[in-house]
C-alpha cells in the first residue's frame, strides 16, 4: 500500500493532535478525579474499583464550610500571592534592567548563583528564619509571607525579565540617554512599556507560584495569616476517612487560581515559552 | 549595614501588615481527629461561659503538629497557647521546661484520670499535660469473615500464631479479601507502634538495661519474622505504605479480616453509612508472644500549655473545661453517646447510656488497663510502643525503615534487625548513653 505525502502529512497532523489530547487528559485526570471525589461520601472516595457512577453529594463542601472560614483564608491567599508578586516585581524590574543593559563581568555568574538558590531545600533555614520572624514579632503575620513569597520566587522572576528586557534593542535606550534621559526614565519610560508583556506574563506565573506555596504558610502562621494551602493540609486525618474532605477543600483552594490561570492563559503561555522558538 | 537595614525595614513593613493576637484570645494547635472536631464545634459553650475568652483552632495533620509545635516550643515563638501533644513528647518537655504545670481545682478530680495516662503525662509526679482522650489497641475483627473461614471468633490474647493462621483462613486475594491488616508505614508512630509492641509481647524492648539497643535479641527476631510473615500470606497489597486509615478502610470496605491497631478505631466502623461492616465487628484483648507482657499499647492525646504563653491561666482554664467530666457529658447529650472522647476517664465507663452506646467499651477499656509503659525489668523506659527519651524518635523512624524494607522483601529478617542494631547504636552513643 502506497501512502501519499499527503495522507503523510494528515497521518502526522492526527498523531500529534491525539498525543496532544492524551496529554492533556493526563494531566487532567488528577484535577477531575479530585473534583470528582469531592461530590463522593468518604466510603465512596475509597471505594474499590473506584466508582465513576453515584449519587453526588454536596456534604463535603457543607463540612468544609461549618469548619472553616473559608473566606479568609481565600483573602490571605489573594493578600500574599499578589502581594508578594508586586514586591518582588519592585526589587526585580531595576535588577533585571541593570543585569540585562548594564551587565558586568559577573552578571552571568550572579544569575545563575542566584538560580542556585532555588535548588536548596527550604527546610534547611526554616528554624533562622523561624526565629527572625519571632525576634521582630512576625510569626503568623501575612506581611511576613509577602517578603518570603517574594525572596523566595526572585530568582525564577528575575531570570524571565532578564530573558524578556534582552530582547529590547539597546539601541532605543541609548537614543533616549541621548535625549537626557535618567536611569529611572529609562526603566518607566521605554523598558517597562516595550516589555509589558513579559512583565505581565512573569507576574502571572508569580501569582500562581505563590498561590500554591505550601511549606512556608504552614510553618509561619496559625490562625491569623493561614492561606488556602494551610487549609487543605489541615483536612488530612490520621485516624479516620478524610479523601472526599480534602477533595472538596482542594477543589474550592485550586477554584480560583485554575479560573485566573484560563483567563490570563495566552500570557501565560507567553511567559513560559519566550525563547523556545526563535 | 545596608543590609540590615533593609532587612529591619521589611520586618517593620510587614510587621505593619500583620495582625496580632489580643489578650484574651486563646490559639489552640490540634490535629484532625473526629473528637477534636467535636471539641472545635462545641467550644462556643466555653466561650458563652467565659465570655472573656476566645479560642482559635489551629487544626494541622499529625506529622505537621510535631514539627511545627516542637519549632515553636523550642523557639519560645508564642504562636500557640494550648498544644495538643502525646504522652511521648510530655514528660521530654517538662523536663525542659517547655511545658507549665497544670493545677486544677478539686472539682476537675485528677485522680479519675486513668492512673497509667496521668503518670505518662506527668514528670516529677507534677502533672504537665491534661488527657483529651486514651487509646491502647486491640484486635478488631470482620465477624462474618472469620465465621465463614470456619472459625467461632478470635479469644483474647491468642497468640501470633493463631491470629496468623486464621488470616491465611481468610485471605483469597483473587476476590480481594485479606485476612490481616497491619501497618507498614515507616515511622515511630506508624509501623513501629504495632512492632514495638509485638517485640514487647514477645519479651522484647527497645533497650537493655544498660541503654545499648536490643534489637539484635531472639524477641525481636520472632516479632519481626511473623510480621513480615504473616503480612505476605494474607496482608493487603501495598502494606508498606499502609497506615492507620487504609487499615481502617480495608476494614469498612469489608475487605479485610483481621485489623491490629488503635482502639478509637472501633468507634470509626460503627456508622453504617461510613462503614459496611457496622454491627459486624468482634473485638479481642491484642495477642501475645507467649510472654506476660502484652501487645497492647497506650497512647493519650492531651492538651499542655506551653511555658512561652502569654494567656496561661485562659489556656488552663480551656484545658480544664475540655478534659472535664463535664466536657465528656456534653458531648454525649449534644453529639451521641459514641461520640464521646473515651479511655482518658474511670467516670465515663459508669455513665450507663455509654456502656450501653458502645459494643467495644469493656474491650477497649481493659485494653487500657492493662497496658503496661512502666520501667520493667531489662526495660529502663517508659513507654510501651515508645520510649520516652528525646532519641527515641529519630531512632523509631530509622528502625521504621528498616521494618518498610524487610516487610517488602528488600532486606531479610536479619539484616533489618542489624542495621536498626547499628543505626539505634551510633545515636545513643552520639547521645552519651554510654
Amino acid at each position: 500500500m502506497i501512502i501519499t505525502d499527503k495522507q503523510k502529512q494528515t497521518l502526522t497532523h492526527n498523531l500529534a493532535v491525539a498525543t496532544a489530547w492524551i496529554v492533556a487528559l493526563l494531566f487532567f485526570f488528577p484535577i477531575f478525579w479530585m473534583i470528582l471525589t469531592s461530590f463522593k461520601t468518604e466510603q465512596q472516595a475509597i471505594s474499590i474499583p473506584p466508582l465513576l457512577v453515584f449519587e453526588p453529594t454536596l456534604d463535603n463542601y457543607r463540612v468544609v464550610h461549618e469548619r472553616s472560614d473559608i473566606a479568609g483564608y481565600a483573602w490571605n491567599s489573594i493578600i500574599t500571592s499578589f502581594g508578594g508578586t508586586v514586591l518582588a516585581l519592585l526589587i526585580s524590574i531595576p535588577a533585571a534592567y541593570a543585569m540585562a543593559f548594564r551587565p558586568g563581568r559577573y552578571t552571568k555568574g550572579i544569575l545563575l548563583w542566584m538560580l542556585s538558590t532555588k535548588m536548596m531545600p527550604a527546610v534547611g533555614v526554616l528554624m533562622p528564619i523561624y526565629l527572625l520572624c519571632k525576634r521582630f514579632d512576625l510569626l503568623d503575620t501575612t506581611g511576613v509571607l509577602i517578603v518570603i513569597f517574594a525572596m523566595m520566587n526572585l530568582p525564577i522572576i528575575m531570570m524571565m525579565l532578564f530573558n524578556f528586557f534582552r530582547e529590547i534593542p539597546k539601541e532605543i535606550l541609548e537614543a533616549s540617554r541621548m535625549d537626557g534621559a535618567s536611569t529611572l526614565v529609562e526603566i518607566t519610560r521605554i523598558v517597562m512599556p516595550l516589555a509589558w508583556g513579559g512583565i505581565a506574563s512573569t507576574a502571572l506565573l508569580s501569582v500562581v507560584l505563590m498561590w500554591n506555596e505550601a511549606f512556608w504558610s504552614i510553618n509561619l502562621t496559625a490562625n491569623n495569616a493561614g492561606t488556602l494551602v494551610s487549609l487543605v493540609a489541615s483536612f488530612s486525618n490520621p485516624q479516620g476517612l478524610f479523601w472526599a474532605k480534602v477533595s472538596a477543600v482542594s477543589t474550592l483552594a485550586c477554584a480560583p487560581i485554575v479560573v485566573f490561570g484560563w483567563m490570563t492563559q495566552k500570557q501565560l503561555v507567553q511567559g513560559l515559552t519566550f525563547g523556545a522558538v526563535k | 549595614m545596608r543590609i540590615s537595614n533593609l532587612l529591619l525595614g521589611t520586618a517593620a513593613i510587614a510587621a505593619g501588615l500583620g495582625a496580632a493576637a489580643s489578650a484574651d484570645e486563646i490559639t489552640v494547635a490540634t490535629i484532625n481527629v473526629g473528637h477534636m472536631v467535636t471539641a472545635q464545634r462545641l467550644t462556643a459553650e466555653f466561650e458563652a461561659a467565659h465570655p472573656d475568652i476566645k479560642v482559635n483552632w489551629v487544626t494541622l495533620d499529625e506529622g505537621t503538629l510535631r514539627q511545627r509545635i516542637t519549632a515553636d516550643i523550642a523557639t519560645d515563638g508564642g504562636q500557640f497557647d494550648v498544644m495538643t501533644i502525646g504522652m511521648y513528647e510530655a514528660p521530654i518537655w517538662a523536663e525542659r521546661g517547655w511545658l507549665l504545670p497544670l493545677d486544677f481545682d478539686d472539682a476537675y478530680d485528677v485522680d479519675d484520670i486513668y492512673e497509667p495516662i496521668r503518670a505518662g503525662l506527668s514528670y516529677d509526679g507534677q502533672l504537665y499535660a491534661a488527657p483529651f482522650y486514651g487509646e491502647s489497641s486491640m484486635v478488631m475483627y470482620n465477624r462474618e469473615l472469620v465465621e465463614a473461614a470456619g472459625y467461632d471468633g478470635i479469644d483474647d490474647h491468642a497468640s501470633w500464631q493463631e491470629i496468623r493462621e486464621i488470616a491465611a483462613a481468610i485471605t483469597d486475594r483473587e476476590a480481594g479479601f485479606y485476612g490481616i491488616c497491619l501497618r507498614g508505614k515507616p515511622g515511630w508512630g506508624e509501623n513501629m507502634a504495632l512492632i514495638g509492641t509485638m517485640a514487647n509481647s514477645f519479651g522484647g524492648s527497645y533497650f537493655n538495661d544498660d541503654w545499648t539497643p536490643a534489637f539484635e535479641t531472639q524477641p525481636w527476631r520472632d516479632a519481626v519474622q511473623i510480621y513480615v510473615d504473616m503480612m505476605n500470606e494474607s496482608g493487603p497489597p501495598g502494606a508498606e505504605s499502609n497506615s492507620f486509615g487504609e487499615s481502617l478502610a480495608l476494614m469498612n470496605e469489608g475487605r479485610c479480616g483481621i485489623w491490629i491497631d488503635a482502639t478509637i478505631g472501633a468507634s470509626l466502623m460503627t456508622d453504617p453509612t461510613e462503614s459496611r461492616v457496622a454491627g459486624k465487628v468482634g473485638f479481642a484483648q491484642a495477642p501475645n508472644g507467649g510472654t506476660e507482657n502484652g501487645s497492647n499499647w497506650l497512647w493519650a492525646w492531651a492538651l499542655a500549655v506551653p511555658a512561652g504563653t502569654d494567656s496561661a491561666e485562659d489556656a488552663t482554664t480551656f484545658i480544664e473545661w475540655l478534659t472535664s467530666k463535664d466536657y465528656i457529658r456534653l458531648v454525649g447529650e449534644t453529639e451521641g453517646w459514641a461520640q464521646v472522647p473515651t479511655g482518658s476517664r474511670e467516670s465515663t465507663y459508669d455513665i450507663p447510656e455509654f456502656m450501653e452506646a458502645t459494643s467495644f467499651a469493656d474491650a477497649e477499656l481493659e485494653a487500657i488497663l492493662t497496658a503496661r509503659p512502666e520501667i520493667g525489668p531489662n526495660k529502663p523506659y517508659v513507654g510501651v510502643q515508645f520510649a520516652a527519651i528525646p532519641e527515641f524518635q529519630a531512632i523509631g523512624n530509622a528502625v521504621g525503615q528498616q521494618m518498610t524494607a524487610a516487610l517488602s522483601g528488600e532486606l531479610t529478617v536479619d539484616e533489618a534487625l542489624a542495621n536498626s542494631q547499628e543505626i539505634a547504636d551510633r545515636e545513643m552513643r552520639r547521645a552519651g548513653y554510654y
